[in-house]
């Protein structure tokens, strides 16, 4: 079945080229978007089943061998990250189509959206380091587009900071790149697993530490976080959603890959990686309770919780990483959905500012409710989608003797629950501070168009889903952990 | 020859990293611009030197690594065009403050000073109607593009 592997780069891209062609017609780029992510989202599903049955798959693009074709691999991991990026970009499109706004308002949106599934995509399934590189540029440069859409003043002011940063590690990713092939003569990863063993030991120790901090600014870890939330809250509710569900974990999902594949236990930077994660889940946190936007409060959260991710990376125990694939499944879904809220308050009330906004929860019961469920499991609540990640963490934590980053993680916490508080109480409890504006849409009994309350509701759910199907899911995530440990399977299948 | 690569890519990332810390915009797109050829020349060197790697041009062991050009010729074209989109970014920032420079947050500075400044961005038509009598506002002899 190694030939679905090119589809979820493929179909995008024709995508995009087609709806640039039929540019004219919004209800014809629309059909296509809508066709080709859910295509792209049976074929994700149809690799994780395939994968998790059979183990990893692997295909040459081109028909040239490793390592020198294009190598397309597979492995659960990938087919985790596939199946959930490919439902989130399709429950926002449809989100995007249902707001007011930058959907309607641009001709390209359409054909850049799918240009950026294509680059999530590509950097998943990617079996080269150089190719990483160019699906990362290819949805970097999607993702410049999308920020400053609207090229008001404060999109393009932020857009800057965001290119420019973008830039710097794409440069710096390039020289890493141009190190790593001097050393060792390949790219490709399944061959670099094995040539990277050779070299000497500090040389390793400084390829690690480079990796992770090309992968580090893409994932926002302290001291490397601070570029995010200034860009993310100013483009449109929509986009920032995609972005925060998905942006960030491709460069978890790189530092991921690349630390266990290349480098074995003495070279790996674990003490590095758990350092990073306290200070940015702690950092991330006291950003978001000083803040009074409900955008800007879920950006630096997103910031906080990659601390959790890279805590998990960071042990390099097979309980460590499964909590960490487990939680990055439940974070991409959680702060989809937040952001999506966001966009809906913004929406019913006219601003984002927790003094403007107020008694919410009279006027709008569905959006508050649809806040509360994310918001609760962000913080990692029991029953919902974020406790029983967090849980495995935290155990996987102290199995390895690591209670001082574990002591943060609960602190943390904490701290998660006080400012979903804070936005709770400021917008749907209290009543407004500053003098409300009026709505500038009709609300309606559900508290926004149909459009964009049906993708967020089956976010919500999915989360439930989440939570309910939370052991098989671990076991999932702890199979994915085993195959990332134990490189052989991953050499084979690129080998044979 | 490897070592005069490495010192021009070393030459090339300190000029760019000294003119990425910057606060004009122009001076940070140049720096850029730099540290991206800095990075470029690293890929050149990576590989081995030859004669030109065409098939029946002569001995194949005697050829330079093509690989290595492939590479550099990849992150050139990617970086030409990040750079040109950058341009029309710079340019349309200027072209709304009438300054070339980095701008400060609003908000981070609205929660330093204790104050909120903020608005609603789904109206854009409403918002590029506010864009404009900022431009307005400006005055002609406002400074363009001095020195910081």
């Amino acid at each position: 079945m190694s030939a679905l592997l090119p589809l979820p780069i493929l179909l995008p891209l024709i995508g995009a080229a087609l709806s640039i062609l039929v540019g004219r017609s919004r209800t014809a780029q629309r059909v296509i978007g809508l066709t080709v992510l859910s295509a792209v989202t049976v074929v994700s599903v149809l690799l994780l089943i395939e994968v998790d049955r059979d183990g990893t798959i692997a295909t040459q693009a081109g028909g040239w061998s490793a390592p020198m074709g294009i190598t397309l691999v597979a492995d659960r991991l990938t087919a985790i990250m596939l199946t959930v990026g490919s439902v989130m970009l399709l429950s926002v499109l449809v989100y995007a189509i249902g707001q007011p706004g930058a959907e309607r308002n641009h001709v390209g949106f359409q054909s850049v959206y799918l240009v950026l599934a294509a680059g999530v995509a590509g950097s998943f399934l990617t079996g080269d380091l150089f190719n990483m590189f160019v699906a990362f540029e290819m949805m970097l440069t999607a993702s410049y587009v999308l920020l400053t859409l609207g090229g008001g003043r404060e999109q393009v002011r932020a857009g800057m900071t965001y290119v420019v940063i973008s830039l710097l590690a794409s440069a710096l990713f390039v020289a890493a790149l141009a190190l790593l092939y001097t050393a060792t003569g390949t790219v490709n990863m399944a061959d670099l697993a094995g040539k990277v063993d050779e070299l000497p030991d500090g040389l390793r120790s400084g390829f690690a530490v480079l990796l992770v901090v090309v992968f580090g600014i893409k994932a926002a870890l302290f001291p490397l976080f601070f570029w995010l939330p200034d860009s993310y809250p100013t483009a449109p509710s929509a986009v920032t959603a995609v972005f925060a569900g998905l942006l960030t974990k491709v460069g978890v999902y790189a530092i991921l890959r690349t630390q266990t594949l290349f480098f074995d236990e003495s070279s790996r930077a674990g003490t590095l990686l758990l350092v990073m994660a306290g200070a940015t889940m702690l950092v991330g946190i006291l950003g978001a309770i000083a803040q009074d936007d409900v955008r800007r409060i879920l950006s630096f959260n997103i910031v906080s919780h990659i601390g959790y991710m890279a805590m998990g990376i960071g042990l390099f125990t097979v309980a460590g990483i499964a909590g960490a694939i487990f939680y990055v499944v439940h974070h991409i879904v959680a702060m989809t959905t937040l952001f999506l809220t966001a966009g809906l308050i913004e929406h019913i009330g006219g601003s984002s500012r927790l003094s403007r906004l107020g008694e919410m929860v009279r006027s709008a019961p569905v959006v508050a409710t649809l806040f509360l469920l994310p918001a609760l499991g962000l913080a990692g609540i029991p029953p919902l989608s974020g406790f029983v990640p967090k849980v495995a963490l935290v155990d996987a934590g102290l199995v390895s003797d690591q209670h001082a980053v574990v002591a943060i993680s609960l602190l943390v916490s904490l701290l998660t629950l006080y400012s979903m508080v804070k936005i709770w109480s400021g917008v749907f409890w209290n009543p407004a501070a500053d003098e409300p504006e009026a709505s500038p849409h009709e609300v309606g009994r559900w508290g926004g168009p149909p459009l964009m309350i049906l993708p967020t509701v089956a976010l919500v759910v999915i989360s439930l889903a989440i939570a309910g199907a939370a052991g098989p899911l671990y076991d999932l995530s702890q199979r994915a952990a085993v195959d990332l440990l134990d490189v052989t399977s991953y050499i084979e299948a690129v080998a044979g | 020859m490897t070592i005069l690569l490495a010192l021009t890519a070393a030459l090339l990332f300190g000029i760019g990293t000294y003119l990425v810390l910057q606060h004009t915009l122009s001076r940070i797109l140049i720096g850029l611009a730099l540290l991206s050829h800095g990075a470029n020349v690293l890929l050149m060197g990576s590989g081995r030197r030859g004669t030109p790697p065409l098939i029946g041009a002569g001995d194949p062991d005697g050829f330079a690594d093509p690989l290595a050009q492939a590479f550099a010729l990849t992150a050139i074209v990617i970086s030409f065009g990040v750079s040109a989109l950058l341009l029309a970014l710079s340019y349309r920032s200027w072209i709304l403050t009438g300054k070339d420079e980095v701008e400060d947050d609003v908000a981070d500075r609205a929660i330093a000073s204790g104050g909120h400044h903020d608005k609603e961005i789904t109206d854009e038509e409403e918002w590029h109607e506010e864009d404009r009598l900022n431009l307005d506002a400006t005055p002609e002899d406002d400074e363009v593009a001095g020195p910081s």
